[in-house]
């Protein structure tokens, strides 16, 4: 896969992506506290934490949807304090959400299809004639979105209306359209939320085979422990809007802290 | 002519460089990747399997090897399967879906030293079984994705090993002059491959055919039905299965035809109406499916079409197979056809892919008489054929213009049968087997003296039509208590003919009366459910609805009713019923690859089921274990009610037959 057109190389192992005391609030309603981490190029990066603990402010947070009161982010040695969600786009961030957000009357490739647009370079009024350099342009895209179809293996659902689609799947194919932007750093909001084992099973591989065939950063928010124990390098864990814990899945683990905020306290 | 020209070539490889030479740029394989169809001549696979079989000899695979081929129809698999004859070694196909405990049995007992695999997923199974599979050194994939970090002092990519064969061919002339010499000295009597058997009748055993018996069985058959190079199939059943390798493999180096393999196991409807092929084999099962979906399609349709759709399948039913066995028909019927094939039969074999087929078959189990009809009446040439994998496939066939739903046809041609005196079937044909791959005891058993094939099957020869008539297994024909006729299968296929029944195993050898256990279709009944308002959270929970039940009933009543109008099975009607709370599976070992009941084997795992059928109880406990795909069992409890049915009376007075 191509590397984003826009920002510096970062070596694996590098600081991708940093974030430094971080606050964002609501009127009165703290979602977020002065909270620091970073996410390193290749890694698989695992925000944790209770219901309501800020893990889906933080990742709007990185994505450029919220705007935090307090603190910096940097993406690619570029700090920012305000970014919009299409130049996080354009700096190679995607995500996933929660609840599905496709384009539920289009079919499974027109939705992976749709994650090109930002690599289109012919306007739209090129694309609309459909002819010469605007065709060319969409036989190539065309290819990356198969080469996406064939790696998570949904031949078979390709002209399907999502709307018509198990859970599971379309699950599947808003990841396939986050891959179609190539991004440096993918964000998954809760992959696997609502799944029976063997779709989780195959969500997982799935992540993992991204990580390692495409090389692709990832930062996943995820409920279910067993799958974030096995899938991340490093975790961080958040609770009522403050990072009680970072590092790796075994530390966080036997950290007291994070087992009284998952279990509680005895008063 | 064509039949002519293989004659003189009687291995694989010589026809593969005969194809090559005669007609180089007609196409020979297509495979659909990444979304477009990518096509292969003659020509070019000639080129792409020299080379691959050069690298394998340089891997060491030599003459009278074995070579496991496991995976789905992918080109690269068929090219396995034509390097490895190149060498004059042996290729032996496996089952993809096989569990690694039967992928084992195969591989170990098949000596294999190679295995050519599709992906990760086999490589996979076949290393947890590597302590059972000492012989085996290399493996040999195709699909490249997830192997990357795995050891690959055993592994080598197909795609590899052919450029860098090129690449060694391009500088070393001998190289290529030394297969080919090979290849021309390669003899028609030697095995040209094994073909393990599904195992309906305990373990697997190696079926052993030479390359000489199974181009001449081809040769026949290509005749038979006229193919040549222009012809198209569609690759979708699974390689292991002697359908696959008789009708696409040896078909298609025979005739020339072009052989399309689809992009995966799930798209292959998509892919037949893209390809639309002009040769088609199907087992009636999928056949049913696709009746299944048209007819549930069509439930959900809007008024108009719907009336259209009956209306017009009835003109269909009525005058559609007399026009296509060019019998005299009415003008009018033939004027209502004409407009029937405008509006509901062409856009409907559009749909199902089926626009193009010229000659069409089924064969594997007996095909409902309403299923048949419908098919052709479509104007769709689909013909019955009686085949096992000792005769490589072909024992009768159905010529065009005698086409019974009820038969299997006549011998076909250069096939000798005889019935003997137990009502089993024997035979003798040109591709038939050599033996069972080490085991001579097993081959003893199947033969007759004077050299005839057991086929197992009782049968007799229609006194109408002369075709040959299948009426179950010659050891399962069973007998009730009070010496009534017993046939399980009859009364199967008659249930199964319903949409809402996908299973049925039937019982009733030495007991007093018939039972039957059933096993509802997902899709219809789902369907119907959801039709109605019926809310169920399982399978389980949805076979055991009383309303599935009452459904269940009335299919089961109608059975009993045509049972009784007929004098020999009127004793033989289904007196208790049940709905079986999981689906039978051939991971489970309930049924055979190939998707056939293993009677005995469920009448062991169900034994409560059975014991509560014949001692009156209203409802029996069942736990079973199940296998999942990925290889791990759990258990399956479940209460399962039992329906008692009211015989229907026999009529008094007799019709006259």
């Amino acid at each position: 896969m191509r590397a984003p057109t826009s920002g510096p190389e970062v070596a694996a192992g590098d600081v991708l992506l940093s974030v430094e005391n971080v606050s964002l609030s609501f009127g009165g309603v703290k979602a977020v506290t002065d909270v620091s981490f970073d996410i390193r190029k290749g890694e698989i990066r695992a925000i944790i934490g209770p219901n309501g603990a800020g893990k889906t402010s933080m990742l709007n947070v990185i994505n450029g949807f919220y705007h935090p009161q307090k603190g910096r982010i940097s993406f690619k040695g570029k700090t920012r304090s305000k970014m919009r969600p299409h130049e996080a786009a354009h700096g190679g961030i995607a995500r996933t959400f929660q609840n599905v957000a496709l384009f539920r009357g289009m079919t499974a490739l027109d939705n992976i299809m749709a994650g090109r647009t930002l690599k289109m370079h012919r306007n739209f009024f090129w694309q609309l004639l459909r002819f010469g350099p605007a065709l060319a342009e969409e036989v190539e895209h065309r290819h990356r979105v198969e080469e996406i179809i064939e790696f998570l293996e949904i031949q078979a659902i390709r002209r399907v209306q999502v709307g018509r689609l198990p859970y599971g799947l379309q699950k599947r194919v808003e990841l396939g359209r986050a891959l179609a932007m190539e991004p440096e750093l993918l964000l998954l909001d809760e992959p696997m939320a609502g799944m029976n084992l063997e779709e989780k099973e195959d969500m997982s591989r799935f992540v993992l085979d991204v990580n390692n065939h495409y090389g692709t950063t990832i930062a996943l928010i995820e409920h279910d422990m067993g799958v974030v124990m096995d899938l991340s390098d490093r975790v961080v864990v958040l609770d009522h809007g403050i990072k009680i814990a970072d590092g790796t899945p075994d530390q966080v683990k036997s950290n007291q802290k994070v087992i009284d905020a998952y279990l509680g306290v005895a008063h | 002519m064509v039949p002519d020209a293989a004659n003189k070539a009687d291995t694989f490889p010589k026809l593969l460089m005969r194809n090559a030479k005669s007609f180089g740029d007609r196409p020979a394989m297509r495979h659909k990747d990444l979304g477009i169809w990518q096509t292969w001549t003659w020509a070019q696979v000639l080129t792409e399997v020299r080379a691959y079989a050069v690298g394998l000899h340089r891997l060491g695979l030599k003459h009278g090897d074995t070579i496991a081929i496991v995976g789905s129809n992918r080109p690269k698999l068929y090219w396995s399967v034509m390097a490895a004859q190149m060498l004059g070694a042996i290729p032996v196909p496996v089952y993809a879906d096989a569990v690694a405990d039967e992928l084992a049995y195969v591989l170990a007992h098949a000596e294999v030293r190679f295995a050519a695999v599709e992906d990760q997923e086999q490589i996979d199974k076949i290393r947890s079984v590597s302590e059972r599979l000492p012989k085996l050194e290399r493996m040999i994939y195709d699909e490249k994705r997830g192997l990357r970090d795995y050891d690959h002092a055993q592994l080598t990519s197909i795609d590899d090993l052919i450029k860098e064969s090129k690449d060694a061919m391009a500088n070393d002339a001998s190289l290529g002059a030394k297969l080919d010499a090979g290849i021309a000295a390669g003899k028609g009597i030697d095995p040209s491959i094994i073909l393990y058997t599904s195992g309906t009748t305990g373990t697997s055993k190696g079926v052993v055919l030479t390359g000489k018996g199974s181009i001449n069985a081809a040769a026949d058959t290509v005749a038979f039905d006229k193919l040549n190079e222009m012809d198209e199939a569609l690759a979708y059943l699974p390689l292991a299965w002697v359908g696959d390798h008789y009708l696409n493999y040896a078909q298609g180096l025979v005739s020339g035809f072009c052989t399309a393999c689809p992009e995966s196991a799930e798209t292959a409807m998509s892919d037949l109406r893209e390809i639309g092929p002009s040769f088609y084999f199907a087992p009636p099962r999928t056949l049913e499916q696709l009746l299944t979906r048209v007819t549930i399609r069509m439930e959900d349709a809007s008024r108009v079409k719907r009336w259209l759709f009956n209306y017009f399948i009835g003109v269909a039913r009525r005058y559609g197979e007399s026009i296509l066995n060019r019998k005299p028909t009415p003008l009018k019927g033939r004027l209502l056809y004409a407009l029937g094939n405008v509006l509901v039969y062409a856009p409907l074999k559009n749909v199902l892919g089926l626009s193009r087929v010229r000659v069409a078959y089924t064969a594997g189990e007996a095909i409902g008489p309403d299923l048949f009809a419908f098919y052709r009446s479509l104007g769709l040439n689909l013909k019955q054929l009686y085949g096992q994998t000792e005769a490589f496939l072909y024992v009768t066939a159905q010529p065009d213009g005698e086409i019974y739903s009820d038969t299997v046809g006549p011998a076909c041609p250069n096939v000798d049968i005889r019935i003997a005196e137990s009502g089993e079937v024997l035979f003798k044909s040109p591709g038939m087997f050599t033996g069972y791959f080490k085991d001579d005891a097993k081959t003893a058993e199947a033969m007759t003296a004077d050299g005839y094939v057991k086929t197992g099957d009782a049968g007799f020869f229609d006194e109408k039509t002369g075709h040959l008539k299948i009426i179950d297994r010659a050891k399962d024909v069973g007998k009730l208590n009070d010496g009534t006729l017993f046939p399980p299968k009859y009364i199967e296929n008659k249930l199964k003919f319903y949409p809402n029944i996908r299973e049925v195993v039937a019982y009733g050898d030495k007991h007093d009366f018939v039972t039957v256990m059933l096993n509802i279709d997902l899709t219809a009944v789902g369907s119907w459910a959801e039709r109605n308002n019926v809310v169920y959270a399982s399978y389980q929970e949805l076979a055991g609805h009383p309303l599935v039940y009452d459904m269940m009933e009335k299919h089961v009543a109608e059975v009993n009713r045509s049972l009784a109008s007929e004098k020999v099975m009127a004793g033989a009607q289904i007196k208790r019923f049940l709905v079986l709370h999981k689906e039978l599976d051939p991971d489970d070992g309930e049924l055979t690859r190939t998707q056939k009941v293993r009677r005995g084997f469920i009448a062991e795992r169900y034994a409560p089921l059975i014991k509560a059928f014949y001692d009156g109880s209203k409802e029996a406990d069942i736990s079973t274990e199940v296998t999942f795909e990925d290889g791990r069992k759990g258990t399956i409890a479940a209460r399962v009610k039992i329906r008692d049915m009211k015989p229907v009376p026999v009529p008094v007075t007799e019709k006259a037959a």
